[in-house]
């Protein structure tokens, strides 16, 4: 659609923009001020210059943070993402079972974080989980308490149960707008099962699916509650992420500058990737309407 | 027709993964503590619902459920309200610095809650809102404004902008034009918007977390907090976490038809 320019539409976005300012920038503020000022309490601060940048740059702590959650988040898409586009395929198109998949589909993304989280620790304890329990008795040496190897495979499990779904009602959404006369189109060209999904449907896809990959990447490299909930970055620090360090330096330990700089640092870097998102969003958005 | 079988297989499969979890959740909150912890069993031996009961008359746990509720539709209020007119300013004018400040709003959505919980809590308490409903309510907009401006802006661009030059024609103003005209065109957007705002606030657990105490205390704080005070009362929490289900399921009944189109953020 061709917009009019009109600069008066600024007074639109005004109501917004002051909201979002109240509840973002301010904050945003405080914590680059943190991360340049060193205390000794009784708010007493001392310029630091870009100390605490140097300092959590070259932290191990923030290093291996940042690989497991580097890693977590690509094993998250490299499952959801496939596993998302297969399940849709799957899905009944109309009728009454179509409602009745969306509805339970849809059910663990409106369940409270932190009740996923107890979901599936009540879940997957070894004493009183159905998952711990059955597996004990088939003779798997299963505990995510004290195994790393176990927490792990229980957050990416629970982070499958909990968001594929997203993932498959995107990408059904975008197989519902694929009108009849493409499959039909195919029929008479005989075209395998393959290369309908291959020059039809993953196409049509490709829309909703960026987005999919958008919110999951975002959603998982910002991931506290759950894991929290069920492991509390443990055992060890083998499931301490990115937002559980940060709020363990922040709140716990009460590190202000080093937990400020390490905010901003991993700010930038959701900045960037959602950027190059929202550049190859726009360009298809784009490249459609023309 | 072996195609259909595969399909319903698949589906099967999946559904159960997906409700195996919940039905256990729900076996446990119908169970005694004690049953819970020395016998395992498939289904309640002993049926009760004194879980439930605990829940229901103790207000420091029902409470919780009120908290909630009044912040999360407090934030949809806020959220929709400003949302609408910004919305409706991206998909129909061209204005200087439009596509830096729809980023912009985007990468709200996209920043840490982890980042935002100390600063938020040192402003909200500086400006006397520590603890009140609308404290949530407001931490809550950083990530729904702009998630109810991309819905609803999705929406609006699917309205012809002929509509809007008819309307101007026959001498409606803008106010009148766009609450007579305009919203009810986009329903189903606004109540998708809603429903995505319901849905965040609702599930959302640090901020809500970090910025009440004791008057405005959120259910799934309720939880985090018993969790660690009294041992484990394995079954309270259980029947505390099937209630936190319920208002969700709710809302997705009524959103059913929309709920795909509203993912793909009215965008297909």
């Amino acid at each position: 659609m061709d917009k009019t320019q009109n600069n008066k539409a600024w007074f639109l976005v005004l109501p917004v923009l002051v909201i979002v300012a109240f509840s973002a920038v301010i904050p945003l503020m405080t914590v680059v001020n943190y991360s340049v000022n060193d205390t000794f309490g009784e708010n007493e601060f001392f310029w630091n210059g870009l100390g605490w940048f140097e300092d959590m740059i070259a932290s191990d702590r923030m290093h291996s943070a940042l690989g497991r959650q580097v890693l977590f988040s690509a094993i998250i898409l490299a499952i959801e993402v496939p596993l998302g586009i297969f399940i849709a395929l799957h899905m009944p198109k109309k009728g009454f079972w179509a409602s009745f998949c969306l509805v339970l589909m849809a059910l663990p993304l409106l369940i409270p974080f932190n009740v996923v989280g107890t979901i599936w620790q009540i879940f997957g304890r070894v004493d009183i989980g159905l998952l711990g329990h059955g597996l004990a008795s088939i003779g798997v040496d299963y505990n995510y308490t004290n195994d790393a190897l176990d927490a792990w495979i229980t957050i990416i499990v629970m982070d499958v149960w909990h968001w594929t779904s997203l993932v498959a009602l995107l990408c059904y959404a975008g197989l519902q707008s694929i009108p009849q006369a493409y499959y039909q189109a195919a029929r008479i060209d005989q075209a395998s099962r393959w290369s309908v999904f291959r020059f039809i449907e993953l196409p049509k896809m490709s829309g909703v699916l960026l987005i999919a990959v958008l919110l999951r990447f975002m959603d998982s490299f910002m991931i506290y509650t759950e894991p929290f909930v069920v492991t509390g970055g443990g055992p060890g620090n083998s499931t301490t992420f990115l937002s559980i360090d940060l709020v363990k330096m922040a709140v716990g330990q009460f590190d202000l500058g080093p937990a400020a700089a390490f905010s901003i640092m991993y700010f930038l870097v959701i900045l960037l990737v959602s950027w190059v998102f929202y550049t190859v969003m726009t360009t298809l958005d784009n490249a459609e309407t023309k | 027709m072996m195609r259909a079988r595969s399909s319903a297989i698949v589906m099967t499969v999946y559904l159960l993964f997906l409700l195996i979890p919940i039905y256990w959740l729900i076996n446990m909150s119908l169970k005694t503590n004690t049953e819970i912890t020395s016998t395992f069993t498939l289904i309640p031996a002993t049926l009760t619902f004194a879980n439930y009961v605990t829940i229901l008359t103790d207000p420091s746990w029902y409470m919780g459920y009120v908290n909630s509720l009044i912040y999360v539709v407090l934030n949809t209020l806020i959220s929709i309200t400003v949302a609408l007119p910004a919305a409706y300013a991206f998909s129909r004018y061209s204005f200087m610095g439009d596509k830096h400040l729809f980023f912009w709003l985007l990468t709200n959505r996209m920043s840490p809650p982890a980042v935002f919980a100390l600063p938020f809590f040192q402003l909200y308490s500086s400006v006397g809102l520590f603890d009140t409903h609308i404290a949530v309510a407001l931490a809550h907009c950083l990530f729904n404004v702009p998630l109810a401006v991309w819905i609803l802006e999705g929406f609006m661009r699917g309205v012809p902008k002929e509509i809007d030059e008819t309307a101007y024609i026959d001498g409606y103003g803008f106010g009148r034009f766009f609450v007579r005209i305009f919203m009810p065109l986009i329903a189903s957007g606004i109540g998708v918007a809603a429903f995505f705002c319901f849905m965040f606030s609702w599930v959302e657990l640090l901020l809500s977390r970090t910025l009440t105490s004791v008057y405005a205390k959120s259910i799934a704080s309720t939880m985090t907090r018993t969790v660690s005070a009294s041992g484990m009362d394995w079954g309270v929490l259980a029947a505390a976490g099937v209630l936190t289900i319920i208002p969700g399921a709710l809302v997705i009944y009524f959103v059913r038809n929309y709920i795909a189109k509203g993912f793909a953020l009215g965008r297909v």
